[in-house]
């Protein structure tokens, strides 16, 4: 069964909250492990998704890319980007 | 006069080499009189201040960029790279100072008015400087502030329909050697297959898709003119399958010294005559060649394609004319494990030399897409492998060249469905034990415990 999105969203929100304590970055690589049932390609199509909704944000260090909440972490603050 | 002193830049330019810090120099220069009378979007004096803060890092011993960021256009997750300065107050023109990757055309085509159309975004909407081209093979603007990022992204793609290139976890801007539409050597059409893989593969080009950097690199022919075997995860290199072509009254001509061996290169100097011995069959490297009572043989079975003959010998020899692609994975600069060329995986994938219409012949580019589709599945069947592979996988950051070393040859070739072949030995095995799968073995593993508890005591 294809992965629904909007439940998709709220775990990857509740999961991102609940590790923002000490992290505010993360690999792609860590949703996957959200949904161990599911194909890399679904998840990181979801979270993508969830990137133009401006639920998460990307930050590159232009060689690796991680995904975030949007606005959370000092980077957004510290850039002025927000 | 400079705004900032840079004694230890300017030793640099005393070299023998032409100087970055010199062309630096020039664009700041440059700025400075605007005899355009540009309205600067970013700070005029941003090269300035960028001369500024290096001499520093070298004065200081390290570096004032921060590393990394969030900025980027719309919907896009690659093609630019935040960059901050730590030392704002003092080098306001390069407080931001965000690199753009901008796909460079098929074969590096360019008229001189589309180089002339984007310096004339860049010297607006950024500082001037360029690296022309990256490793990767695109087209690097350097240095840009945030609000001119869309700005740029708009005209680059409405005005020049140029596309950003890749970054980050993504797959990186496809690059590829002019092929066929110069070059009599090439056995496939490097642009049309770059083209067709770049646009299937949009999304995972502009968006992360992976544990790490992703490149593509096509080669026409095995001289390697992009070196796709030693700069992408997954190098295609063109090739042929059937006899090399031999015209032997032209072999002669070179023999004879009527024709120019290497087609009149390296000529500044008398190199004696030509002497096919010594020049062509000495040097294959697999001594499959003979030239005997004027009459130049190959034992195509043994040649491994090296093109040293044909590059000699141009006018007598050509590829073989059942052509396709040799695919070759893993390759990568140091880092973690080394640097690594490619491992040649699958040899040879045929490319239907029938299929030979162009865009012009179809209604639509999606009707051409589509045929290209059908071109080209055998590749993009193990494309696809390849990556659901590495994606499952793939530890963070790590390159395919280095799960293909944690997890070893036989698991490659066994996820993306290749049959183990000769050339995948490189050298007499190691290990001495060999493993069987169940479906290996007769009778596989099962056993009926009441069976065999008739003829064995608990
Ligand atoms: C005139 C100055 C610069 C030049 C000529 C330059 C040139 C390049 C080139 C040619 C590449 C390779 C691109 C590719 O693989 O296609 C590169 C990559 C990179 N540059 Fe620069 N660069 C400059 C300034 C900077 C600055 C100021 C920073 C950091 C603040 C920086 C950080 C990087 C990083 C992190 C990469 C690697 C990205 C990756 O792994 O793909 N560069 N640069
Ligand atoms: S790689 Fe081969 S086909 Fe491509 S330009 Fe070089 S010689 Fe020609
Ligand atoms: S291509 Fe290379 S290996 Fe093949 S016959 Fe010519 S020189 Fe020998």
């Amino acid at each position: 069964m294809a992965l629904d999105k909007a439940e998709a969203q709220k775990v990857i929100v509740d999961q991102l909250e609940k590790k923002g304590k000490s992290k505010s970055k993360f690999y792609l690589k860590d949703f996957y492990a959200f949904f161990p049932d599911e194909k890399p390609r679904t998840v990181k199509n979801i979270v993508n998704e969830l990137v133009g909704d401006g639920i998460l944000e990307y930050w590159s260090s232009g060689s690796t890319t991680m995904i975030g909440l949007k606005g959370a972490g000092k980077q957004a603050g510290a850039e002025g980007e927000d | 006069m400079a705004k900032h002193k840079t004694p230890l830049l300017d030793q640099l330019e005393s070299g023998p080499w032409p100087s970055f810090v010199s062309d630096i120099k020039q664009e700041a220069a440059a700025r400075a009189k605007n005899v355009k009378g540009l309205d600067y979007q970013i700070p005029a004096d941003v090269c300035e201040d960028l001369l500024g803060i290096l001499e520093l890092s070298y004065k200081d011993g390290t570096t004032h960029w921060k590393h990394g960021g969030i900025v980027g256009v719309f919907g896009y997750g690659g093609g630019i790279i935040g960059r901050y300065c730590d030392k704002p107050l003092d080098f306001p023109g390069v407080a931001a100072f965000h690199t753009v990757r901008v796909a460079q055309p098929g074969g590096k085509y360019y008229t001189s008015a589309y180089l002339r159309q984007l310096m004339d975004i860049w010297d607006l909407r950024g500082s001037g400087l360029t690296n022309m081209h990256g490793s990767t093979g695109d087209i690097i603007l350097l240095g840009t502030t945030t609000p001119q990022l869309e700005e740029i992204f708009y005209q680059l793609t409405h005005e020049m329909n140029q596309d950003l290139g890749g970054s980050g976890s993504n797959l990186r801007t496809p690059a590829d050697c002019i092929g066929s539409s110069r070059c009599e050597y090439s056995c496939i059409d490097t642009q049309e297959l770059c083209y067709y893989l770049t646009m299937r593969y949009q999304d995972e080009l502009h968006r992360p898709a992976f544990p790490y950097k992703f490149k593509f690199k096509f080669d026409g022919c095995p001289n390697g003119c992009v070196c796709s075997i030693a700069r992408s995860d997954l190098s295609f290199i063109g090739t042929w399958k059937d006899a090399i072509q031999i015209n032997q009254a032209e072999v002669k001509a070179y023999v004879d010294g009527q024709s120019p061996a290497g087609g009149g290169s390296h000529s500044s100097r008398d190199w004696g005559k030509f002497d096919i011995q010594k020049e062509v069959i000495d040097l294959c490297p697999t001594k499959c060649m003979a030239y005997v009572n004027g009459e130049l043989k190959i034992y195509d079975k043994e040649c491994t394609r090296c093109m040293h003959c044909i590059n000699v010998m141009p006018k007598a020899l050509k590829p073989g004319k059942e052509k396709g692609v040799s695919i070759l994975c893993g390759a990568k600069a140091p880092i973690v494990d080394g640097a690594q060329m490619g491992t040649l995986i699958r040899p040879f994938i045929a490319v239907d030399q029938t299929m030979d219409k162009q865009l012009s012949d179809f209604d639509s580019e999606d009707e051409w897409v589509e045929y290209l589709d059908e071109k080209y599945a055998d590749i993009t069947e193990f494309v696809e492998l390849v990556w659901d592979y590495w994606m499952e996988e793939g530890k963070n950051r790590e390159r395919l060249g280095e799960l293909m070393i944690r997890e070893g040859l036989q698991k490659f070739l066994e996820k993306t469905e290749t049959d183990p072949m000769a050339v995948h030995v490189q050298h007499p095995r190691t290990n001495p034990y060999i493993f069987w799968k169940e479906d290996e073995v007769d009778g596989g593993w099962e056993r009926d415990i009441e069976e065999y508890r008739k003829a064995h005591a608990r």
